[in-house]
């Protein structure tokens, strides 16, 4: 990308540099550190110039934004033509408060919907199932049937506003709840818009909210691909998350390498079943998590552009919109401190930042309690202002990607593509991605780094504000958020309603057509879709699954 | 005959679990317990499982367990992963493995580090063993770290010891040759759905060929897929069948006697250890006899035979 | 020679799958020199007190981030002293408000470390409180 001749000189004064100036002050005054190195234990240098990206070819390499490889950005105007939307993830309780977040969420400001479900809707477990004790709404809305989900959105024009839903091992079955309400509501399945998370491999290697094993819930995730390709056009029918694998404890470079590798997977299973990839590709979407260390996840989320784009090209796509990688990023909920909470602002607003400098689609913003419990309306909202601060104040957005040529974050895009490389070959030598899952290499890879991070906070050779350094005796006095007592008996009333006043023997027959068809190979959306519609229960409806597919179990590794 | 013991004996597993506990930390409650116990001891069959990580013995086991139950049979497990030599803590991590058993009240799980010995076992084990055989176990499983040539004592504890390979081990096979792999009484060749079965279990009965000649038992090298519950069947019977072996010959007879041996012996070094390490007088002398040592006024055999001297007498 | 190891299980009750804390702990309590037993996910208090009962352990370990600690972590408590395992050291940790550990420790749950905790506090706080 540069003269040669220049590049010689570069280098030749470079040395002269170090030898007259930074070597001597060294000397006299060493470092802070003896090594710097980022979260992925990469090494970063003093300086770096020309010389690190001089084998980049702009073309090839960089490029335009909206342009194959993408890395400057999917869109040609990205955030000067539409900033990304503010969609801040919350839940809690029942149907009834979540509802009222929600709205309190859009009337300051938030530009999409993104709903936490409680840990029994998350397992398709209804609120009554005795798994159920002690968890309902703890960490999300509990989703129990259609009803629920329609007192969720009552007065919100999901016709107007997308919704993007974490649910995974029932997340056909939640799915179906929303588009059975926009469609009761007379929105038709073609004018909604949203995303389920809907990414088993991740629950195998992180999240852990699996129910059925590897292969039938591939199948059920290629049944959705295949039904919202065909009928809900608007929908991302998959949220390929990597949030979830660093908040395990990975490294940067693990994230990306594990994510995207997920994601070809995925791509791979659609194709062995014979859909055709640009007709699937486009509505893929992916997840990621904006951790502490500023440049690196901005590099990383380049490089997740720049290798999907190339690697669905060698797949076959030939539609741009198959190949450009759109992705939703939450700031790192594992970053919160317990103590002196306030200062999580200052850490949200950082890495918010490197993710809108990193060309994100969407935004979380935490809240600076989170550490303690649910976001209270006034955190949330600071969480929110700090996005539109950064949209309307300070300037960032006025052009693309501004980073781009910086010789640090372009060595670093390419070293965390190049190491991304590196793991999915011991990936293939594990033979392949469900097989190193079963081996158990992800989750020890994700176990020996988190330990590590641990110890090096333990041995404060990295430094936590607050945690241990900086420290201060004061007691924490923020007000946190207060859930209704009464909430899971209405539940539980609600739901013994439901089953009284529904038309059983239809509920009964329309399970049954489902438990056909999963015994045998047709896809399993229209049928859940009449079992949702009859108002069957999610743990109903689930539990047919479970009957047929059986219960996952994972090989514990530590 | 003391309280602990007596309910050992009616199967409570409280007691059960604080006796394999004392036995473990050398109590001497549980030396004096043990005297009790021996007599009740000897009805339990004793399986050991050996292999190396990764190829599915606690799945294997969790299987076994399962059929022994549907038999009516109960099933006592000894978990053994290795002890941290830096440390001296340790991870024990097969009970996870086994949490379909989790409830059952007719199996009894206990995890134990190798606390320092070498072997694949604990010195532990004969005593833990015997606990779970006195209070009624019909089955003792007994998994060991097993992984290279030196992890061979699971034998001396074991009527029928099984070894587990897995296909794609490729030239692990052949290192193993010498040491794990010739202890085998049951060759299991799990995970054999996996590419390269057909040439793991040849390469094995190849092995097999060349150390059961001019032998009247053949081992058997019986193929597992122990997640999808295939093969266990046969593989229990396959041990039955060992059984019923070893009682024609006799030849049970001489390994239960080999295997009280290994305990005697195990015991006497403990006390002996115990002894010399713990009695004062005996450890003060033993610092000046490695301080002559290290100034080479000594060298080590006349420092031993001095001590031993003193024991003797 | 007696040797003695603390012996600890570490419990993830109820649904919550983060493990990322559990497994660290686990890890820091063996390099200390102690014997983890690690339950893994989804365990209910009958699972949990019956292993605590045939591993004989000294401390139970208990994680949860998905705010159900009031009902799981005592549940497990209370089923513990029932068994006759009152001895036994019991801990938390996850994110539990801190307004709600004073109640915790009136069932039994003698201390709960929150986030930021340092791996050695909790093996200082086993090593001066295990009870035998």
């Amino acid at each position: 990308m540069f003269d040669k001749k220049e590049l010689e000189q570069i280098k030749k004064e470079k040395e002269e540099w170090m030898k007259e100036y930074y070597d001597p002050l060294i000397a006299k005054h060493p470092e802070r550190k003896k090594r710097f190195e980022n979260l992925s234990n990469t090494e970063i240098k003093q300086l770096y110039t020309p010389e690190d990206i001089a084998h980049l070819d702009f073309f090839k390499d960089i490029g335009f934004p909206g342009n194959h490889p993408f890395l400057r950005g999917v869109h040609a105007t990205m955030h000067r033509g539409r900033l990304w939307t503010m969609r801040q993830f919350a839940g809690f309780g029942s149907a009834e408060e979540t509802n009222q977040r929600y709205k309190y969420l859009l009337d300051h400001g938030e530009t999409g919907l993104s709903v936490a479900f409680d840990y029994p809707t998350l397992y398709g477990y209804d609120t009554d199932h005795p798994m159920s004790r002690g968890e309902f709404g703890k960490c999300g809305v509990a989703i129990s049937s259609l009803k629920d989900m329609e007192i969720l959105f009552d007065g919100i024009p999901i016709d107007k506003i997308t919704t993007s839903m974490t649910i995974n091992g029932p997340a056909p079955i939640v799915w179906a709840f929303y588009i059975a309400n926009a469609e009761n509501r007379g929105i038709s399945k073609d004018a909604i818009g949203g995303t389920i998370q809907n990414d088993i491999l991740k629950e195998y290697i992180a999240q852990k909210s699996y129910i059925f094993p590897p292969e039938p819930s591939m199948r059920l995730i290629v049944d959705t691909f295949e039904y919202g390709s065909k009928y809900v056009p608007r929908w991302n029918t998959i949220s390929i998350s990597g949030y979830h694998i660093r908040e395990a404890g990975s490294t940067a470079v693990q994230e990306l390498a594990f994510t995207v590798g997920d994601g070809i997977e995925y791509v791979k299973w659609a194709m062995e079943r014979g859909l055709n990839i640009d007709d699937f590709a486009p509505r893929l979407s992916f997840f990621f998590n904006a951790h502490n260390d500023f440049f690196e996840e901005i590099a990383k989320y380049r490089a997740a552009r720049r290798i999907w784009a190339k690697e669905l090209k060698k797949l076959g796509a030939k539609k741009p919109r198959s190949m450009l990688m759109r992705f939703h990023t939450q700031t790192a909920g594992c970053s919160l401190t317990a103590q002196q909470p306030e200062i999580n602002i200052v850490r949200v607003t950082i890495q918010a930042l490197a993710a809108i400098l990193g060309g994100t689609q969407s935004l979380h913003t935490n809240s600076m309690d989170e550490a303690l419990a649910l976001p209270s309306e006034k955190a949330v909202r600071i969480a929110l202002r700090t996005q539109q601060i950064i949209a309307e104040e300070s300037g960032v957005t006025d052009t693309i990607d501004p980073l781009g040529g910086s010789y640090y974050v372009e060595w670093l895009t390419n070293e965390m593509e190049e190491q991304t490389y590196r793991y999915w070959d011991r990936v293939e030598k594990l033979g392949g991605v469900l097989s190193a899952i079963e081996k158990g290499f992800y989750q020890r890879e994700i176990a020996a780094a988190a330990y590590k991070y641990q110890k090096e906070i333990d041995t404060n050779k990295r430094i936590i504000v607050g945690v241990n350094d900086y420290k201060t005796e004061e007691t924490v006095d923020i007000p946190i958020l207060k859930m209704d007592e009464k909430g899971e008996e209405r539940q539980i009333k609600r739901l013994n309603k439901l089953k009284k006043d529904r038309n059983n023997q239809k509920v009964q027959r329309n399970l049954d057509v489902l438990r056909k068809i999963a015994e045998g190979n047709g896809n399993m959306m229209p049928a859940i879709l009449d079992c949702v519609h009859s108002y069957a229960t999610l743990g109903e409806t689930c539990q047919v699954l479970r009957d047929v597919f059986g219960e996952y179990e994972e090989p514990a590794i530590y | 005959m003391n309280e602990i013991v007596q309910k050992v004996l009616k199967g409570d597993q409280r007691s059960i679990a604080r006796l394999i506990t004392l036995a473990e930390n050398n109590d001497d409650i549980a030396t004096k317990a043990m005297r009790d116990i021996h007599p009740h001891t000897g009805h339990a069959q004793v399986i050991g499982i050996t292999g190396v990580m990764g190829s599915g013995k606690s799945t294997l086991i969790c299987e076994l367990t399962r059929l022994y139950r549907k038999q009516g049979k109960t099933v006592g497990i000894i978990a053994i992963d290795p002890t941290s030599p830096f440390s001296g803590g340790a991870l024990l991590g097969d009970r996870v493995r086994m949490m379909e058993l989790a409830m059952d009240e007719g199996v009894f799980i206990r995890s134990m580090g190798t606390r320092g010995m070498l072997g694949g076992l604990t010195s532990a084990v004969y005593d833990v063993v015997e606990i779970l055989d006195a209070c009624g176990k019909d089955v003792v499983i007994v998994e060991t770290v097993g992984v290279g040539q030196a992890e061979v004592d699971i034998i001396k504890i074991a009527d029928t010891t099984l070894v587990v390979v897995i296909p794609g081990l490729g030239d692990s096979i052949q290192t193993l040759k010498a040491g794990v792999m010739e202890i085998a009484d049951i060759y299991v060749v799990n995970k054999a759905d996996r590419s390269g079965v057909e040439q793991t279990i040849a390469e094995v009965e190849s092995l097999v060929d060349i150390t059961c000649s001019g032998k009247d038992r053949k081992t058997p090298v019986l193929p597992t897929i122990a997640k999808q519950s295939k093969g266990i069947d046969v593989l229990l019977q396959g041990i039955d069948d060992h059984r019923t072996y070893l009682e024609k010959t006799h030849i049970f007879e001489k390994q239960r006697r080999l295997r009280y041996e290994a305990e005697l012996v195990e015991i006497i070094r403990k006390q002996l250890m115990s002894f010399i390490f713990d009695e004062s007088t005996v450890k003060e002398r033993i610092d000046d006899l490695l301080d002559q040592i290290e100034r080479k006024e000594i060298d080590p055999y006349s420092a031993a035979e001095e001590i031993l001297g003193k024991i003797l007498k | 020679m007696v040797e003695r190891k603390i012996r600890v299980l570490v419990a993830k009750p109820g649904l919550d799958g983060h493990d990322r804390g559990a497994k660290i702990v686990a890890r820091a309590l063996r390099d200390a020199g102690m014997e983890v037993i690690y339950t893994g996910l989804h365990q209910t208090a009958d699972m949990i007190v019956e292993a605590a009962i045939q591993e004989d352990v000294d401390v139970v370990g208990l994680s949860l981030l998905s705010g159900a600690h009031m009902t799981l972590f005592v549940d497990v408590a209370k089923l513990l002293k029932k068994k006759g395992l009152g001895e036994v050291l019991i801990i938390g940790g996850g994110i539990i408000p801190e307004e709600d550990v004073p109640k915790l420790q009136k069932e039994g749950i003698s201390a709960v470390f929150g986030p930021g905790t340092p791996t050695e506090k909790i093996v200082e706080y086993i090593e001066q409180n295990v009870k035998r």
